[in-house]
C-alpha cells in the first residue's frame, strides 16, 4: 500500500479546488450581503471604492475592506484570557473548512484508466462526518465568548451553545429521511440517487421525495450558521455584537469569514442533499458524455450570447455615465464593454469552429460533462447562498424563548413525523 | 516502537481509566469530577473497541460503546441538572462543602 | 501506524492529566476535549468508523458542549473555584492507590494474547453496527432509549423551579 505521487497530486488538486471554490465565494457573499441588502431595502449600496476608476458595482469594496482589516491593530483587551482569545477565531474557521472535504461537486471522472471521485475524501460515513465536524464549530464561538471576559460576549457564547445543540437535533433527524430514501449516507451516492426520474418526468431530488425534511433541514441549517432570523449570538441590538465584541482587525475578519464559509457549506449541503447536487435535471452523466459535442456547442453559444448581451448593456451604460462624474470612473463602462465584447467574440469564434464537429474524443466528452456538472453545482450553491442573504433582508430576529420553542416543540416533533411518514410510504411502496 | 498490538490499547485504556479515577477521588470541584467520570467511561470504550478489532472479530464491542455513549449523555445531562440546582440552592460546586447530612 | 498510535495516546494521556490537575474547569473541559478527540483518532485506527463519528459527534460535539454550557452558565469566580486546601498526604495517597491499581491492570492486560484476524469488509461500518444493534441487541437498545427518556424527564423536573 504505497500511494504514488499521482494520487497525492490528485488529492491535493481536489482539496485546492474545493477550498478555492469556498474561499472565492466569500467576497461574492460579502458583495451579495451589501448590494443584495441594498436592493432589498431600495437603496444604492456601496459604490465609491474604485481601482483606476473600476468599481465592479461594489466588488472593489472588498479589497478596501481587506486592506483596512489587515492594517488595523489587533487589540487584545487587558481583561481577556490571552491564549483562548487568540485560538478562538482560528477554531471557528478551521472546522468549517475541514467539512468541505466530503462535498462532491461532479460525477466520477474517468480519464487515462483512472476513476477519480470528485470529492476530496470519499468517506463511508459521508454526511455524518460533516455533522461531526460542524458540531465542533461551536467551540470557536464559545471560547471567544468566554475568553473575552465581557458579559455581552458571554451572553452571545451562551446563546450560541444552546442554539447549536438544540438545532443539531432537527438537522440530524431531517437527514434520516434522506438516508431512508436513498439507502446510503455517502454524499456521492445520495447525489447519484437523485439522478433518476420519478414517474418518468420529475427529477428524484431530495426536495421532491422529502419535502418536509428539506424544509426542516434548511431552517436548522440557518440556525446552525447563526444567520438571521437566528442570529441571536450576535444580536447587535441587544448584546452589542455578541461573542466577537472584543475582537478587531484580522481576528474579527476570521469570525466573519468563518460565518460566510459556514453559509457556503450549508448552501452546498442543501444543494447536495435536496437539490440534486451536481445533477443536471433530465441529463444523467452518460447522456452528457454521449452528446458532448452538442453540449459543447450549446455551452459556447450560451457563453457567447451572454457575454455579448452584457457587452451591449455595458455599452449603453457607458453612454449614460459619460460626463457624469468628471473622473476616471466614466471609463468603467467602456472597459467592461471592451472586455466582454472580446470574450463574446472569442466564444462566438470557437462556437463557429465547433459547428463542423460531430464527435469529440472520450476525455474531451468527460471534461465537457465535468464542466457542465461543476457549473450546475456552483449555480445551485450560489443560489442558496443568495437565499441566506435574502432571508436576512426579509425576516426579523427571533426572541430567545421563541427560538427555543420553535426548535424543541415544533421542529423536533415534526422531524419525527417526517421519519414516520417516510417509513410508512417506503413500506407501502414495497421499498 | 514496534507493532501496536491489542495490549498497547489496553495499557492506554488502563492508564486513562485510573487518571479519571484519580480525578474522581482527589478533586473537589463537582464539574471536574463529572468530567473525570466521562474520561473513565471513554477509557472503557477504548478497550471495548480494541477487543472488538483484535480479539472478538464481531462488532459487539462497537454496539456496547454506543450504549456507553448514550448512558454517558444521560448521565451528563442529569449530573449537570443536579449541579445547577445545587449551585442555585447552596452557591457552591465543591464536594467538600456538601456536608449537610454529616453535620 | 505506530507513530500515530503513540501520538494519539500521548495526547489522550496529556489531556487527561491536564483535566484532573487544572484548577479552572473550563480549561479542564478543553483538555478533556483534546483527550476525547485523540481517542476518536484511536477508534478510527481500530477501524471503528461508526464509533469514531459518534465519538466526535456525541462526546466532543454534544456532551462537552453541554458541560461547557453549564460552566459558562454558573460563571464561577475565583472564590468559588478555590478548592479547600488538601493535605499532601492525601494527594500522595490517592495518586499511589491509582498508580498501583493501574499497574495491576497493566499486569493483567499484559497476559492477554490478541487473536490475529482479518475483519470482515463491513467491519465498523454504519450499516454493520446498525444491523447488529437492531437484531442481537434489540432489547438493550430499547432499554437505552427508555433510559434516555427517563433522563430527559428527570432533567426537566430537576430544572423546573416550580413543579
Amino acid at each position: 500500500m504505497t500511494p504514488n505521487w499521482v494520487d497525492f497530486a490528485i488529492i491535493g488538486g481536489k482539496a485546492i479546488f474545493i477550498w478555492g471554490f469556498a474561499l472565492s465565494l466569500l467576497p461574492v457573499l460579502i458583495w451579495f450581503e451589501r448590494k443584495g441588502a441594498a436592493f432589498i431595502q431600495d437603496r444604492a449600496g456601496p459604490n465609491r471604492a474604485a481601482v483606476f476608476g473600476i468599481r465592479l458595482a461594489g466588488l472593489i469594496h472588498n479589497i478596501a475592506d481587506v486592506v483596512k482589516l489587515l492594517m488595523k491593530e489587533m487589540m487584545i483587551p487587558p481583561q481577556v484570557n490571552r491564549t483562548y482569545f487568540m485560538i478562538a477565531p482560528v477554531l471557528g474557521f478551521t472546522f468549517i473548512l475541514t467539512a468541505f472535504a466530503v462535498i462532491p461537486w461532479a460525477d466520477r471522472f474517468l480519464v487515462a484508466g483512472r476513476d477519480i471521485s470528485m470529492q476530496v475524501a470519499d468517506l463511508n460515513a459521508g454526511i455524518l462526518f460533516i455533522l461531526a465536524v460542524t458540531s465542533l464549530n461551536v467551540y470557536g464561538i464559545v471560547l471567544a465568548g468566554w475568553s473575552s471576559n465581557n458579559k455581552f460576549a458571554l451572553m452571545g457564547g451562551l446563546r450560541s451553545t444552546a442554539q447549536m445543540i438544540s438545532y443539531e437535533i432537527p438537522l440530524g433527524l431531517a437527514l434520516v429521511g434522506i438516508f431512508m430514501v436513498f439507502q446510503t449516507v455517502q454524499l456521492n451516492e445520495i447525489v447519484r440517487g437523485q439522478g433518476d426520474l420519478l414517474w418518468g418526468f420529475l427529477p428524484r431530488w431530495g426536495i421532491v421525495v422529502q419535502p418536509l425534511g428539506a424544509i426542516l433541514f434548511i431552517v436548522a441549517a440557518f440556525a446552525e450558521t447563526n444567520r438571521n432570523p437566528f442570529d441571536l449570538p450576535e444580536g447587535e441590538s441587544e448584546i452589542v455584537a455578541g461573542y466577537h465584541v472584543e475582537y478587531s482587525g484580522m481576528r474579527f475578519a476570521l469570525f466573519y469569514m468563518g460565518e460566510y464559509a459556514a453559509i457556503v457549506l450549508s448552501a452546498a449541503m442543501i444543494t447536495t442533499l435536496f437539490f440534486g447536487g451536481w445533477q443536471i435535471p433530465w441529463f444523467p452523466t452518460e447522456s452528457i458524455v454521449a452528446n458532448a459535442h452538442a453540449w459543447l456547442k450549446v455551452m459556447l453559444a450560451g457563453g457567447a450570447l451572454g457575454a455579448l448581451a452584457f457587452a451591449v448593456l455595458m455599452f449603453a451604460w457607458s453612454k449614460r455615465i459619460h460626463g457624469a462624474f468628471g473622473d476616471r470612473r466614466e471609463n468603467e463602462g467602456a472597459i467592461l464593454f471592451a472586455l466582454h465584447a472580446v470574450i463574446g467574440v472569442v466564444l462566438a469564434y470557437l462556437f463557429v469552429e465547433s459547428l463542423g464537429m460531430s464527435s469529440i474524443p472520450e476525455w474531451g466528452a468527460r471534461t465537457v460533462a465535468l464542466v457542465a456538472q461543476i457549473s450546475a453545482f456552483a449555480v445551485k450553491t450560489i443560489f442558496w447562498c443568495w437565499v441566506f442573504i435574502w432571508v436576512r433582508g426579509s425576516l426579523p430576529r427571533f426572541r430567545y424563548d421563541q427560538l427555543m420553542r420553535l426548535g424543541w416543540k415544533n421542529m423536533i416533533p415534526l422531524s419525527f413525523v417526517n421519519i414516520l411518514l417516510t417509513g410508512i410510504v417506503l413500506v407501502l411502496m414495497g421499498g | 516502537m514496534g507493532e501496536v498490538t491489542l495490549n498497547h490499547y489496553l495499557y492506554l485504556s488502563a492508564i486513562l481509566f485510573f487518571i479519571g479515577a484519580f480525578g474522581v477521588l482527589f478533586r473537589q470541584n463537582l464539574l471536574v469530577i463529572l468530567m473525570s467520570v466521562e474520561l473513565m467511561l471513554n477509557a472503557v470504550n477504548l478497550s471495548f473497541i480494541a477487543f472488538a478489532r483484535h480479539s472478538a472479530g464481531t462488532m459487539d464491542g462497537h454496539v456496547i460503546a454506543f450504549f456507553v455513549m448514550a448512558l454517558a449523555a444521560a448521565e451528563a445531562g442529569i449530573g449537570l441538572a443536579i449541579l445547577v440546582m445545587l449551585f442555585r440552592n447552596r452557591t457552591t460546586v465543591q464536594a467538600g462543602d456538601l456536608t449537610l447530612m454529616r453535620d | 501506524m505506530a507513530i500515530l498510535f503513540y501520538l494519539f495516546a500521548a495526547l489522550a494521556v496529556l489531556g487527561g492529566l491536564l483535566m484532573v490537575s487544572l484548577r479552572n474547569p473550563l480549561s479542564g473541559a478543553f483538555s478533556l476535549i483534546l483527550s476525547l478527540v485523540s481517542l476518536a483518532g484511536l477508534f478510527a485506527m481500530l477501524q471503528a468508523e461508526f464509533v469514531f463519528i459518534l465519538q466526535v459527534l456525541v462526546y466532543a460535539g454534544a456532551i462537552m458542549v453541554l458541560i461547557i454550557f453549564t460552566i459558562m452558565l454558573l460563571n464561577l469566580n475565583k472564590d468559588e473555584l478555590a478548592e479547600p486546601p488538601v493535605g499532601w498526604m492525601r494527594l500522595i495517597f490517592t495518586a499511589l492507590v491509582c498508580a498501583v491499581a493501574a499497574f495491576g491492570a497493566i499486569r493483567v492486560f499484559g497476559d492477554i494474547t490478541p487473536v490475529q484476524m482479518e475483519p470482515a469488509p463491513d467491519f465498523g461500518s454504519i450499516e454493520g453496527v446498525g444491523r447488529l444493534m437492531l437484531s442481537d441487541f434489540l432489547y438493550p437498545f430499547e432499554v437505552i432509549s427508555l433510559i434516555l427518556l427517563v433522563a430527559v424527564v428527570g432533567v426537566v423536573l430537576l430544572a423546573k423551579k416550580v413543579i
